[in-house]
């Protein structure tokens, strides 16, 4: 026969098992935030100050370029930062350090050991956009077609496209070894940042027929025109139905890898 | 007496160690893998666990005892529920390691082989946080994290980085974080692998104390000194098999022919065992290479016929060495393999 079930420890439900998770990576991340901040948004910025303040000043780029910049940057601030905050602490912790080991350990399901991990990259995305957005509104000056009528599209698409991203990075960080991080960066998220309509329209690829329906395939392209839609509306921009359509269908596909990566890792 | 622990033909088995998807998948879990190549049933395949069954009483000090490559982390590991197992059943604390695993985890501790707290935290928080993961609330395990810090030695590192604590002390707060939440069954895997002799004997003292609360306790080592000292049973497992489960006073007395008595020669050994399994007082000999092993109820004093023996068949003998009768002599007698 088999002993009494324990009265000592009461069941926990899964919400405030939750709480507990989110509360150690928001603990952790506070630690952090300066460091995180840097390495995910200065680069954008940095691209910012260049394309979106030197060359208006030299007469190289017209003005207006401003408002086809500033909603890519904000993608790219947001999709690196949610694909790095969920990433690169899994890579360190499956491949070497096992310190994800004592969340494993928590009595409740694994899927939602990893599920806390996308929210805290969602909210890591959503935290760097929002820091990028002055900074980049205040070096690049006032940008004519910029509305913040919109502001809840704008909230939708950064949640929805963090949400993209942090499953993106579920399933890279369980998919790469410890070594190969650096050259994963390199090989898959460099080209994605430049072919991914950031700094540039959409619709400015319709001069190249092909690479318009290549781009397609890169998760970033609808984080970008998303932006477009909601922050600069009147000019020319992926329609919001697809962009979200497609953001949902990518979260799911990468969901789907990513958790099985993470069961399979979890489980040695 | 209570189960706190049974397990039904259990059996793991690893796809291929060599395989491209594994290199690519668990580079960090690739060590760990046990290699048993003789018993797989393909050569694309690890059998870590060939059917195991065993029983742990509730309160029970129960020790997991062979080399490296045994079986020993990969039991621990579905019992833990960490691995999957391939077939068979494993009940812990009253719950389905597969099918109600977070129920296991609940009314489990685990201290890993190697020390994993987590370095973004200090010390305490190590503590505190677990405790959260287990739904305790702040307040008691604030006093409970202060307890076991204060009760293994550590109370003054409360606020310390991990890193700046020396092995043993990540290991006693490893074993704290284990207990932070009360578990019914506490496993072990090799916890003083690593440690200095200081270092274990506090370990050893921490384990007794847990074992005299009533605690149920699993460990694993390959140490028999270890095993022989602090369990009330042993399970000497090889090759993914269960060789022996005993009190290790009745391990020994199953120990073969007293002491064990073993010859290196300076060629092979078959036709020396031959020749000494004829003496008086000889109960079992064995060659292994230029190594022959002799049991025998006589100890040192069959030494001089030994050496005759084996000048008789053309063989010098470059050294001896004598086991009294112990785990070690029955573990060598089981497994025909020395432990370490």
């Amino acid at each position: 026969m088999t002993a009494e079930p324990s009265t000592l420890v009461q069941r926990p439900t899964t919400a405030r098992i939750v709480g507990a998770l989110l509360l150690r990576d928001l603990v952790v991340m506070r630690r952090e935030l300066p460091y995180f901040l840097i390495r995910t948004t200065l680069q954008p910025l940095l691209f910012v100050v260049v394309f979106g303040y030197l060359l208006p000043r030299m007469g190289f780029v017209r003005a207006a370029y401003g408002a086809a910049l500033l909603p890519g940057i904000l993608a790219v601030s947001l999709a690196l930062s949610s694909v790095q905050a969920v990433a690169l602490p899994m890579v360190q912790d499956f491949g070497w350090t096992r310190e994800i080991e004592d969340r494993l350990l928590a009595p409740v399901s694994m899927r939602v050991v990893a599920a806390e991990k996308v929210a805290m990259g969602v909210i890591q995305g959503v935290i760097a956009a929002l820091f990028v957005l002055p900074i980049a509104r205040l070096i690049m000056g006032p940008i004519e077609a910029l509305t913040g009528a919109h502001l809840g599209v704008v909230i939708l698409v950064a949640i929805l496209g963090g949400t993209a991203f942090s499953m993106l990075g579920l399933f890279m960080g369980t998919a790469i070894n410890p070594q190969q991080i650096g050259l994963m960066f390199s090989v898959v998220v460099a080209p994605m940042i430049f072919f991914g309509c950031a700094y540039y329209p959409w619709q400015g690829l319709s001069a190249l027929p092909v690479m318009k329906y290549a781009v397609l395939v890169n998760p970033l392209v609808y984080v970008a025109e998303g932006m477009r839609a909601a922050l600069t509306p009147a000019l020319p921009h992926m329609s919001l139905v697809t962009v979200l359509a497609a953001l949902v269908a990518i979260a799911g596909v990468f969901w789907a890898l990513g958790l099985r990566g993470f069961e399979r890792r979890a489980m040695g | 007496m209570l189960e706190a622990i049974r397990t039904i033909g259990l059996r793991k088995v690893y796809p291929a160690a060599n395989g491209r998807r594994l290199r690519a998948w668990n580079p960090g879990a690739a060590p760990r893998l046990p290699a048993a190549p003789a018993l797989s049933p393909s050569p694309a395949e690890v059998v870590a666990l060939a059917g195991l069954d065993l029983t742990v009483g509730e309160g029970e000090f129960f020790g997991l005892l062979g080399p490296n490559g045994a079986g020993k982390t990969t039991t621990i590991g579905i019992l833990t529920t960490r691995v999957r197992p391939t077939s068979g059943t494993a009940i812990v604390a009253g719950a389905d390691v597969v099918t109600n695993d977070t129920e296991v985890r609940l009314r489990i501790g685990v201290v890993p082989q190697r020390p994993n707290a987590d370095r973004s935290l200090n010390v305490r928080e190590n503590l505190l946080f677990h405790a959260a993961y287990f739904g305790i609330p702040r307040a008691i395990a604030a006093r409970r994290a202060a307890e076991l810090l204060d009760q293994f030695g550590i109370g003054d590192k409360a606020e310390a980085k991990v890193d700046q604590l020396s092995g043993g002390q990540q290991q006693r707060l490893m074993i704290a974080r284990a207990l932070i939440h009360e578990p019914r069954v506490v496993f072990l895997d090799e916890p003083t692998m690593g440690l200095d002799p200081q270092a274990r004997l506090a370990l050893w003292e921490i384990l007794r104390a847990l074992h005299a609360a009533g605690r149920t306790i699993v460990m694993t080592t390959h140490y028999m000194e270890e095993a022989d000292r602090l369990c009330d049973r042993i399970a000497i497992v090889d090759r993914g098999r269960l060789l022996a489960v005993d009190t290790p006073a009745r391990l020994k007395a199953q120990a073969p022919g007293g002491t064990l008595v073993e010859l290196s020669l300076d060629g092979p050994a078959a036709r020396v065992a031959d020749g000494a399994r004829t003496l008086a007082g000889v109960t079992r000999t064995e060659a292994v290479g230029s190594m022959v092993r002799v049991y025998t109820e006589r100890g040192g004093d069959l030494i001089p016929a030994l050496i005759r023996v084996a000048e008789a068949a053309g063989r010098g003998v470059r050294d001896i060495h004598l086991s009294p009768p112990s785990l070690e002599t029955l573990f060598i007698s089981l497994t025909g393999r020395k432990l370490d």
